[in-house]
């Protein structure tokens, strides 16, 4: 059975209960401390230390249809707020709150996978990608041969760490940490068709409700990867999100890579050839 | 290139590799084209040339375990490496392949230097020779096979980059070490492979466009410029030298070094490109834009 998350990126209210959750069952340690200047968010990212991470992205939305709503419902609203003198979300000027937990994507061809020299990194039988901490020896070649930038080396440790999906939790047929934790349901956890098919139907609704913007990311297998067992709706492009647009893995090209260096390994021999022959002529 | 970001933050985590990585970068190559060099003057019967590149394929492909073991987060588990064999790794691809020309190239040099190893000594040094030859530019690979648009970008120069600095690093090496009348094919291997490698880079660089900026710009620039006035003249120097032994030292320490220094250049220049988010998007949208793929028009929402 192939498990994952769909994270619902449009009730997601940036509580970051996902993040405690997930630092206190994995026993992460402590991160950064500090003062990003980054709205709410002080994590920065996913990283060693770091399994999920909530992005919180201020947007100017203009009101209008632009932003989703017609004109007249923008007017009533004003209206309304004006009237009462309740500033609402839409009378603050326009701003726009993004709010998403990211996580580690478990793909279906997973770039990290591929590359790890060792057999640490290893696909369970949820279909899950995870690292194996007592066979990692830290060669750190996951860490850029990942499209999301979602593992690192842990400082003091030298190992890679990332997103489990909770292995030790599914096998004792519980959800992870981050999905119980979630007050709002935005990180929904299940059997990965069942997930595709409910998000299809949720985004369906929230752009007949006047969301245009609402989209699907990685939620499609004929995707670079093979399709994310972790999903998401979106409300913006992917690289609004710290997300990339269109990930491949590099893998796919592996094979005419392989070719180039022996083409090439050839042109050394022939070099060395020609260094001996040239003297000869 | 597209400009959203989410405050700038790099999409790809920039690599975790120390200096190690790129020094043996090139004494990998060192060694590699080394064996060649070696097994063609033990062919035409070059002894002394011969002995000489084998000695520093030698002492070059027992330096490159001792760095790629010290840039590992646990040193103590490099032996994990050859826990499997994983075409889909090349790092794992690579180590087999390192330990088994390592092993190769002591073989041969012990029977070429010392007169050891008998027979399998003798056979060891076609061997050695055929394994360094991969062992020249599979570290392309290694580099291109990861999500840095500068390195998998440049997938199909880069091979001839490092082969191109392979061979002129151990040509210079050779003709360093080798009486002036015995280093006429080192010079001239020398010659050929920093044109090699200066046709590859200046290809590498015109084909990455945009992407290539890390080569213009900060550290990897001014690496990627040193490299190319160091290395090149140091190439064309040994090249032209003749028997002069002035020219050959000069000319030899300069292609060394331009050697070490366009491995450092490429190294840098991943750090530079993981960095910036634009490198990661750009390419991305612009292919979804060509494909057709872009379920939605480019937002123009500023961002506060």
């Amino acid at each position: 059975m192939t498990v994952g998350f769909f994270t619902d990126t449009t009730i997601c209210i940036g509580c970051k209960a996902c993040e405690v959750a997930c630092k206190e069952w994995n026993q992460i340690p402590a991160d950064s401390h500090g003062f990003s200047g980054e709205s709410y968010d002080q994590t920065g990212g996913l990283g060693a230390n770091s399994w999920r991470h909530v992005a919180f992205v201020e947007q100017r939305v203009p009101l209008g249809p632009e932003g989703g709503r017609p004109l007249v419902k923008d007017a009533a609203l004003r209206g309304l707020a004006e009237e009462h003198g309740v500033p609402t979300e839409d009378s603050a000027d326009g701003l726009r709150w993004l709010m998403s937990s990211d996580v580690c994507k478990h793909c279906t061809e997973a770039g990290c996978l591929d590359v790890c020299p060792t057999g640490a990194i290893f696909r369970t039988e949820y279909g899950t990608v995870v690292v194996q901490e007592d066979v990692c020896n830290g060669c750190g070649y996951c860490v850029t041969s990942c499209p999301f930038g979602v593992l690192d080396q842990r400082e003091g440790d030298g190992r890679v760490w990332k997103c489990t999906l909770c292995y030790d939790r599914l096998k004792d047929d519980k959800e992870p940490a981050c999905a119980q934790a979630c007050p709002t349901d935005s990180i929904q956890f299940g059997e990965l068709d069942e997930l595709r098919a409910r998000a299809r139907r949720r985004v369906e609704k929230l752009r007949s409700d006047g969301l245009p913007g609402a989209r699907l990311y990685g939620a499609d297998s004929g995707d670079g990867v093979g399709g994310f067992g972790a999903f998401f709706l979106l409300l913006d492009e992917p690289e609004v999100y710290g997300l990339p647009p269109d990930p491949v893995v590099t893998t796919r090209k592996l094979g005419s890579m392989w070719r180039g260096a022996l083409l090439a390994a050839g042109a050394v021999a022939a070099g060395i050839a020609g260094a001996f022959l040239g003297g000869r002529g | 290139m597209s400009g959203r970001s989410y405050y700038g933050h790099p999409v790809v985590k920039p690599p975790v590799w120390k200096p190690e990585v790129p020094f043996y970068l090139f004494t990998g190559g060192l060694a590699g084209a080394s064996a060649g060099l070696a097994f063609g003057a033990s062919l035409t019967g070059d002894r002394e040339l011969e002995r000489r590149a084998w000695a520093v394929s030698l002492v070059a492909v027992a330096a490159s375990p001792v760095l790629l073991i010290a840039d590992l987060g646990k040193p103590g588990r490099f032996y994990n490496m050859l826990r499997v064999f994983k075409v889909t790794s090349p790092m794992n691809v690579g180590s087999w392949l390192l330990a088994a020309a390592g092993g190769a190239t002591g073989l041969a040099a012990g029977h070429a230097l010392l007169g050891w190893f008998g027979r399998s000594g003798q056979a060891a040094k076609p061997a050695a020779a055929a394994l360094g030859m991969p062992l020249t530019t599979y570290t392309a690979v290694l580099l291109s096979n990861t999500s840095i648009p500068v390195w998998h970008e440049a997938r199909r120069e880069l091979p001839f980059v490092f082969a191109g600095g392979s061979v002129a690093s151990a040509g210079a090496a050779a003709a360093l070490l080798t009486p002036p009348e015995r280093a006429g094919p080192a010079r001239r291997l020398t010659l050929l492979g920093t044109a090699l490698e200066a046709c590859a880079v200046l290809l590498m660089e015109r084909r990455l466009g945009e992407l290539g900026e890390p080569y213009r710009q900060g550290t990897a620039g001014r690496l990627t410029r040193l490299a190319k006035a160091v290395g090149w003249s140091g190439g064309l120097a040994v090249g032209l030298a003749g028997r002069r032994r002035g020219a050959v030292i000069g000319g030899g320490v300069a292609a060394l070094a331009g050697a070490v220094l366009e491995r450092w250049s490429v190294f840098r220049a991943g750090f530079q490109s993981a960095q910036d988010p634009k490198h990661t998007v750009g390419p991305q949208r612009r292919r979804m834009e060509e494909q057709g793929s872009l379920a939605f028009s480019p937002g123009g929402i500023p961002q506060t």
